[in-house]
């Protein structure tokens, strides 16, 4: 048969001298070995006094955005909750009253918006998903939790901060996303 | 009659035996912790290092996990025999203590004291019968437990050291014939500031460092605890302390292996390149003595690292290639060794 390549090498099928059979000068070549790399660096990271960097894109955490004077991008169109794979989104439409114009951008708004962060695949559907670009997925992971219900996030947990009223914060919320418009 | 009992005699042996028992089982403990460093290292990562400062605390965190776990007896017959095996295992590791010679004489309260719990003239016999003593708490571990891979385990085990004690017998005879006694103390009398029997006896300390390997079931020899082979092999069916004891049965084994290896071939409290004689004069024997003592302990813990070293470098040895290895290998070389050494005495007077 033709080889596809010419870097296969020949098994060495010869049987052993008797240097090799009294197993110790091979031994000794291993012991040298391992002990050699006693004084090499160890690529350890000692988690969670250094972390790795992640690159801008990794899907994390999610985040309801809001625009710039701080009014909720999301309009509870379901759109996410449709794409995710996991339906893992579960949300209440709710309508916009008279003196709510700075909470809320459009008419319609979700009351209840959830995501059960046990079902979600961290796919990143949801974010291509939406119409708004309201929700996307952030650079942070989920802690752990002892009980099932605290990893249904409602939507508290989601929100990113206001950029009216802690700008710092939002700031630091957004990170290094890249953003398409 | 009056019985007059020696009541010093009695204290300062009472304080050695407390003193030695308690340092074996520090020593053993932080052998664990040790181990883990050690294998760390030669494997490119840091070991434990959050328990304590640099993880100092790590083998205490262990024993207490060890005493919070669940004591589980199987349902079966005998829970006599399952409680005694590693009872047994430990007291035979523990026992073999008695004869090393830790280091030489201490005058303290106007009596000389050898650092030395039995000064018994048949030392290494002494070490031997207690070695094979300790095969017996695998097997009655291992049928205790009432489990078809338990009980190979321990057959296992046990055919490992009964084949290696004869290889480990005959090279002692070698080395009986050039010393010309049994008890350790002797031994190491004989190489103060002398030749190390290690030079006299080059093959027969190779042949005995593969024995102690097999003794005390480290790899590569390690078969009756195969973690990927038999589940646990002879530990199997054991949690919590009775574990913790098979275990750290282990480790004392070795840490008494190396002290008595190196009592016979590397001359014990020993310090080379200086005439102990010269220097008991200059600083006086207390001092002396403990200088020895930490002279016994280094060569003692190099030997531990050189155990662990060879742990995490080779792979272990399939059971009939052990097998090969034992009688029909060492067997051999040994008596060879025995037969050269013996003429070449009688050459030589």
């Amino acid at each position: 048969m033709q080889a596809l390549t010419n870097r296969a090498k020949q098994v060495d099928r010869r049987p052993m001298t008797l240097l090799e059979r009294a197993y110790l000068p091979a031994i000794f070549k291993g012991m040298s070995i391992t002990f050699g790399h006693m004084f090499k660096k160890a690529p350890t990271i000692s988690y969670p006094e250094q972390t790795r960097p992640f690159s801008p894109v990794f899907r994390g955490l999610h985040i309801l955005n809001r625009d710039e004077e701080g009014r909720e991008n999301c309009t509870a169109c379901g759109l996410c909750a449709v794409a995710c794979p996991a339906e893992a989104i579960t949300m209440e439409a709710a309508e916009r009253k008279a003196g709510e114009e700075n909470l809320y951008r459009e008419e319609k708004y979700a009351a209840k918006y959830e995501i059960n962060m046990l079902r979600c695949i961290f796919c990143g559907l949801c974010e291509e998903a939406c119409p708004k670009d309201a929700i996307y997925l952030s650079e942070t992971f989920a802690p752990a939790n002892f009980q099932r219900k605290g990893f249904i996030y409602g939507k508290e947990d989601l929100l990113i901060p206001n950029p009216v009223t802690e700008p710092e914060a939002y700031a630091k919320a957004k990170g290094g996303r890249v953003t398409v418009k | 009659m009056l019985l007059s009992i020696d009541l010093p005699l009695i204290i300062e042996k009472l304080v050695l035996i407390i003193v030695v028992v308690m340092s074996s089982l520090v020593i053993a403990m932080y052998a664990t912790f040790a181990e883990r460093k050690v294998a760390a290292v030669m494997q490119d990562r840091i070991g434990p290092n959050r328990a304590g400062p640099g993880g100092i605390f790590q083998p205490l965190a262990d024993g207490l996990k060890l005493f919070f776990k669940e004591e589980i007896i199987p349902n079966f017959s005998s829970k006599f025999l399952f409680i005694l095996g590693p009872s047994l295992a430990m007291l035979t590791a523990m026992m073999t203590s008695a004869v090393i010679p830790w280091g030489d004489t201490v005058t303290l309260f106007g009596r000389e004291i050898h650092l030395q719990i039995a000064d018994i003239n048949i030392g290494i016999l002494y070490v031997f019968g207690v070695v094979s003593m300790g095969v017996y708490g695998i097997m009655i571990g291992s049928w205790a437990s009432n489990n078809k891979f338990s009980l190979m385990g321990g057959l296992r085990a046990a055919s490992q050291i009964i084949s290696y004690e004869l290889a480990m017998g005959i090279a002692l005879i070698a080395l009986l014939m050039v010393t010309g006694t049994l008890s350790l103390r002797g031994m190491v009398a004989g190489q103060m500031d002398g030749i190390w029997n290690i030079i006299k006896q080059p093959l027969g300390f190779l042949i005995f460092l593969i024995c102690v390997f097999a003794e005390c079931n480290r790899t590569p020899f390690d078969l009756p605890e195969a973690e990927n082979e038999l589940i646990g092999g002879y530990h199997t069916e054991y949690s919590s302390m009775k574990l913790g004891f098979y275990l750290f049965a282990e480790y004392i084994n070795m840490f008494i292996s190396s002290a008595v290896m190196v009592s016979l071939f590397f001359g014990g409290y020993d310090i080379p390149f200086l005439n102990d004689g010269h220097a008991v004069e200059k600083i006086g024997q207390n001092w002396m003595a403990v200088a020895h003592i930490f002279m016994f302990l280094f060569k003692a813990f190099f030997f531990v690292f050189f155990f662990m070293w060879v742990r995490w470098t080779i792979p272990r040895f399939r059971y009939d290639q052990l097998m090969n290895l034992g009688w029909k290998v060492l067997i051999p070389l040994a008596l060879f060794n025995m037969l050269v050494t013996g003429a070449v005495i009688l050459g030589l007077q």
